[in-house]
């Protein structure tokens, strides 16, 4: 019942936010060169759709395959110095100077390497979006409880055996947490490198639109980019509900 | 139990027959830490524990006693003098080792059945028939362990669904369930309440005159280590050295009304004065 409650409040407030925008933008006569209202949004989404439509495979191939390589280089440092001490201590410093650029800063660097388009946005989100994998795997590994691995050390198990057997099961939670941001990142990347430096995607299209003032369609494609997040945030949730469930369900009741 | 009899016993090393050396600590001292900062955790300490002894380990906290267990496990490595665990040096894994610490540490996101059985993955000869046919033979086993404790119903149920006897109980059957020779238990019931914790003392009691493993227990409970050993050790304060060494004759199986029998209490007395002492003698 609360729950059923609790949905139907979020839906509420959402179709409320959008019944106020376009209420108040015909009440007060907001021009649509400034905000358009939903419903133009929505009438440009459906009658440029096979325009728009590669733009947002293009953004959302680029963010999955950035995505993939992000993960695949979280995992194997995450795992590196969430293993090793002296890893870690050796390489925390670079990552953390890492993490702070600001990632619009690589662009343009990008850019000068492997020219304009896709490649810059794949690498983007890549750098954008590894990091927090790096920090929760890495987490994950270096909580193990000492106990227990002094238990399995007594019955001559090896680093990876322990590895296998309590590491990477125990670092599942932190890592689909992890992704659900990631994805979210990587997403952020692949639109920050096309509004620089492509001419596909729906960054660029946005870019392309404002500058032609077509301001029905730059909020269409922040539409897109707004249901493609939501979308992939939904999506990995998902998955993590799935795979680890152990870890969420200590409310149940005790025996 | 059929199951358990059924299954081959991995060939037995010498110290398992019941007399021999188990283990030996020869003027074994472990310090941490090195020059002014140094910290001497074990004075040098020599002690044979005979195969199938059942030793607690007695003493003011922070007195060494799980330095020697882990000196046993071959964990950590003597500043000087030997560890010798079952005609070995320690560490070279000569006999099965069991262990369980006060955390009772189950994997959550295993099964009690499934957690017990995680030794069974790690420790040869099981090891590699855990692939297989064996499995069902392996789940038998933990079944009939997890029945002597009184588990069997709850061997589907996951760690957060058990109480905190519960899952000790479970520890104690995952650190036998490869039939070790060598049983380390650090404290294993020290986080319960009194009457679950003398409920475990008769389980464990009976677990190992069942199969007599060598055990060396650390415990702040003088009760449990008068209940359960039959050798008791005090230990002084930091460095620790063993003040005072000697064996518990009652007879076996004993039971809680005999720790409150005059002879008991005595016993209880007297570990009580060496240890009172012996933190004064740090104080």
């Amino acid at each position: 019942m609360e729950r059923v409650r609790q949905r139907l409040f979020a839906v509420l407030l959402i179709v409320g936010f959008f019944a106020a925008w376009e209420v108040l933008c015909v009440a007060l006569g907001v021009s649509d060169l400034i905000l358009p209202r939903p419903s133009q949004i929505l009438a440009t989404l459906i009658a440029r759709a096979p325009v728009l439509w590669p733009h947002m495979l293009q953004t959302l191939g680029t963010t999955m395959l950035g995505f993939a390589l992000g993960v695949l280089t979280g995992l194997v440092i995450g795992a590196v110095i969430g293993v090793s001490r002296l890893a870690y201590d050796t390489a925390y410093p670079l990552l953390i100077g890492f993490s702070s650029i600001p990632k619009v800063a690589v662009v343009p660097i990008f850019v000068l390497w492997f020219g304009s388009g896709t490649v810059p946005a794949v690498l983007t989100s890549l750098v954008i979006c590894f990091f927090p994998i790096v920090v929760n795997i890495a987490t994950g590994l270096a909580t193990t409880e000492p106990e227990l691995e002094d238990v399995l050390k007594a019955l001559g198990a090896s680093k990876l055996d322990i590895l296998w057997n309590v590491g990477l099961p125990r670092t599942m939670p932190f890592f689909f947490a992890s992704l659900k941001v990631a994805v979210t990142y990587a997403f952020v990347g692949t639109v920050l490198a096309e509004t620089v430096a492509s001419n596909r995607g729906i960054g660029n299209v946005m870019m392309a639109a404002s500058s032609n003032f077509d301001v029905p369609l730059a909020f269409a494609g922040l539409f897109i980019l707004a249901g493609l997040g939501i979308a992939l945030y939904a999506a990995f949730s998902l998955v993590e509900a799935r795979v680890t469930g152990w870890a969420t369900r200590k409310r149940e009741i005790a025996v | 139990m059929t199951a358990i009899a059924s299954l081959p016993r991995a060939p037995d090393a010498p110290a398992d027959r019941l007399g021999a050396k188990a283990i030996e600590l020869e003027d074994a001292a472990v310090t941490f830490g090195r020059g002014p900062a140094a910290v001497a955790a074990l004075a040098p300490t020599t002690l044979d524990i005979r195969a199938g002894e059942f030793l607690a380990l007695v003493g003011p906290s922070g007195c060494g006693k799980s330095t020697i267990l882990k000196l046993a496990a071959g964990l950590i490595q003597p500043s000087r003098g030997a560890v010798i665990v079952g005609g070995r040096e320690a560490g070279a894994k000569a006999l099965r080792i069991g262990m369980a610490f006060q955390n009772p540490t189950m994997l959550p996101w295993l099964t009690i059945e499934r957690n017990v059985m995680l030794p069974l993955r790690i420790v040869e000869p099981f090891r590699s028939q855990f692939r297989a046919k064996r499995r069902t033979a392996f789940r038998d086993r933990a079944h009939a362990l997890l029945d002597q404790v009184g588990l069997r119903a709850f061997a589907g149920h996951y760690p957060w669904q058990l109480s905190g006897g519960m899952l000790q109980r479970a520890n104690l059957c995952r650190a036998l369930i490869h039939e070790p020779q060598l049983l380390l238990l650090d404290e294993p019931f020290g986080a319960l309440d009194q009457f679950t914790r003398e409920e475990l003392w008769g389980v464990l009691q009976d677990l190992w005159i069942d199969r007599r493993p060598t055990v060396l227990l650390v415990t702040h409970d003088l009760r449990e280590a008068g209940y359960l050993a039959g050798r008791i050790c005090v230990m002084s304060a930091r460095p620790g050295r063993i003040l005072d060494d000697s064996p518990v004759a009652f007879a076996r199986p004993r039971t809680v009304a005999m720790t409150y029998e005059p002879d008991f209490v005595s016993l209880n007395h007297r570990l009580r004065d060496l240890i009172v002492s012996a933190r004064a003698g740090s104080a």
